[in-house]
């Protein structure tokens, strides 16, 4: 059922603009589209030695691809880059193959109903895949 | 008069009987693909079960039979365009080959400098080709305003064209808001500076024969998956004398005369433009299309179309509630322009909208409907777009109605 998509909580992420703007003094910064929709989202970071000091997203998308860049921004922040790539893996592979999140951030547990919908599947990795531009 | 039958003619359509989870169907994306009759799928059957073979160039009966078959399906497509011989009907995939055909024949004699028109209501299909020649030959690419009601701007169209203008490549009813372009305008400003019109008529070929030579244009073209015929068929019409001059696109069997390795000479048209095995079935599954929309009552079917639609945009000012969050992007009214209707909700994405009516058993199409320049000049991201065909009824409008009520309570 489609609404299952929509649970409360992944709405509220949806909402939750604690993370939502620009940084404007930055060490990296990069835009990602869905050329299915036409989605955009624009990560922004600050570095510290091998981690993420500060985040910011700037999303133009549906309630699945905003609540993705408020859970990887908030979760980003003190993490390393390792652990961003474990998580953006961690998504892919629940949503690809049904798999568990195993150590990964248990808050993207929100997207499990999206990996039956297969063409939603981008709107969730769309923040990660901003994110692993702006690193690289 | 009697009313027109809905039910009756929705019993054509066996795949409008189904249920997903026990809630039935409703099929309001015909802009994006219609579904098909049986008077179709029966015809493709048939032709496949009883005179499949390859045309043009059998001399066993089958063979015969399959070339007859064919021909005789664009013998109908010239029928239906009002064309002037079946020459002019030129088979290929879908409306987005047929213009890439004109652009790698027509365009490729464009020298830089000159122009091609498009308009800011044009599909991908209809932009992409003209970029990609723009890219090949340095040609520019110019781009017609449209009006705050999703039309086209006639005063900057009439500005925008110049002597340098050697084709204008322009939507007939735009997929996004259904408005129908004011051909005649196009024409007339085209003609005086003498530069050719190309038609997209994919949205506008579902909804009954067209007189192109009335239209006065010199290139038509559409698809057949948005008719009620099969994927992979569409059509090119353009003039004969312009035909005869261009150039073959593709190179292969069935558009020669002679080849040697030395030299070959090319088929006459429309046989040129058509190298290789043909879509045979399909192109019979079209004519079959064809002559089912020209058996229904263009009059009965226009004011079923027209009350649904309007029904439509009232069902949309009643969730609005007021609020204003609801924006319909293309004309609010009803005249001049097709059952399409687009809109954006402020707060709520088209995908999650068209997520939740699916819920409901409302198919529907969100996004930018290849056509992001439309969406960049709205200064919206995508629209949800519901699109009818004659088969729709109440029921689905409000089945639509009452789950986007439904969807944006949970969204906003």
């Amino acid at each position: 059922m489609s609404e299952d998509l929509y649970p409360d909580a992944l709405l509220a992420l949806a909402r939750d603009t604690s993370h939502a703007g620009r940084l404007e003094a930055h060490d990296a910064s990069a835009t990602a589209d869905n050329p299915l929709c036409g989605d955009r989202v624009t990560i922004d970071v600050t570095l510290k030695g091998n981690g993420i000091a500060e985040v910011r997203h700037h999303t133009r998308g549906c309630v699945l691809c905003r609540a993705a860049a408020s859970i990887l921004a908030a979760k980003a922040e003190g993490s390393s880059r390792a652990a961003i790539a474990v998580a953006e893996a961690a998504v892919r592979a629940m949503l690809e193959k049904g798999d568990d999140l195993h150590g990964a951030w248990q808050e993207l547990i929100v997207f499990n109903q999206v990996a039956p919908h297969k063409s939603r599947h981008g709107c969730v990795l769309l923040p990660f895949r901003a994110m692993s531009e702006a690193l690289s | 008069m009697t009313a027109f039958d809905v039910e009756r003619l929705r019993a054509e359509f066996p795949i409008l009987g189904r249920s997903f989870d026990g809630i039935p169907l409703h099929y309001l994306d015909n802009a994006a693909t219609s579904q098909t009759p049986l008077a179709v799928l029966d015809a493709v059957r048939r032709h496949e079960t009883e005179n499949r073979a390859n045309v043009l160039r059998g001399i066993h009966r089958l063979a015969e039979a399959a070339t007859a078959a064919y021909e005789n399906a664009r013998q109908t497509v010239a029928r239906y365009l009002n064309a002037r011989s079946p020459a002019e009907i030129i088979f290929c995939s879908g409306t987005t080959a047929a213009i890439n055909l004109v652009a790698r024949t027509l365009g490729e004699r464009f020298v830089a400098g000159e122009e091609v028109a498009v308009s800011h209501l044009e599909h991908h299909s209809n932009i992409l080709p003209w970029q990609l020649l723009r890219d090949r030959r340095g040609v520019a690419v110019t781009v017609i305003d449209v009006t705050p009601d999703g039309r086209i701007d006639v005063a900057h169209l009439e500005r925008i064209l110049t002597k340098r203008t050697r084709l204008v490549a322009i939507t007939h009813v735009s997929n996004v808001t259904g408005a129908v372009t004011d051909m005649a305008a196009v024409v007339v400003a085209a003609r005086r500076v003498g530069a050719l019109v190309l038609v997209d008529g994919a949205q506008r070929a579902p909804h009954g024969p067209i007189d192109v030579q009335a239209l006065d244009v010199d290139f038509y073209a559409f698809s057949g998956h948005k008719v009620y015929g099969p994927n992979g068929i569409g059509v090119l019409w353009g003039r004969r004398a312009l035909l005869d001059a261009m150039p073959p696109f593709l190179g292969g069997g069935e558009m020669i005369k002679t080849v040697t390795f030395e030299r070959s000479t090319y088929a006459d048209v429309p046989h040129r433009f058509e190298a290789g095995t043909p879509p045979i079935a399909q192109a019979v599954g079209l004519g079959a299309a064809l002559d089912w929309v020209i058996k229904l009552d263009s009059a009965m079917v226009e004011s079923h179309l027209t009350g649904l639609t309007e029904r439509i945009l009232v069902g949309l000012q009643d969730v609005d509630r007021g609020r204003n969050i609801i924006r319909v992007i293309g004309p609010t009214g009803l005249q001049a322009r097709m059952p399409v209707v687009s809109f954006s909700v402020a707060g709520a994405h088209p995908h999650d909208i068209c997520q939740l009516l699916d819920r409901y058993g409302c198919a529907l199409r969100g996004g930018h409907h290849c056509a992001q320049p439309l969406m960049d000049r709205f200064d919206v991201a995508g629209t949800t777009r519901a699109s009818l065909a004659p088969y729709n009824n109440r029921e689905d409008v409000d089945a639509f109605i009452a789950g986007l009520d439904k969807a944006l309570k949970k969204l906003l």
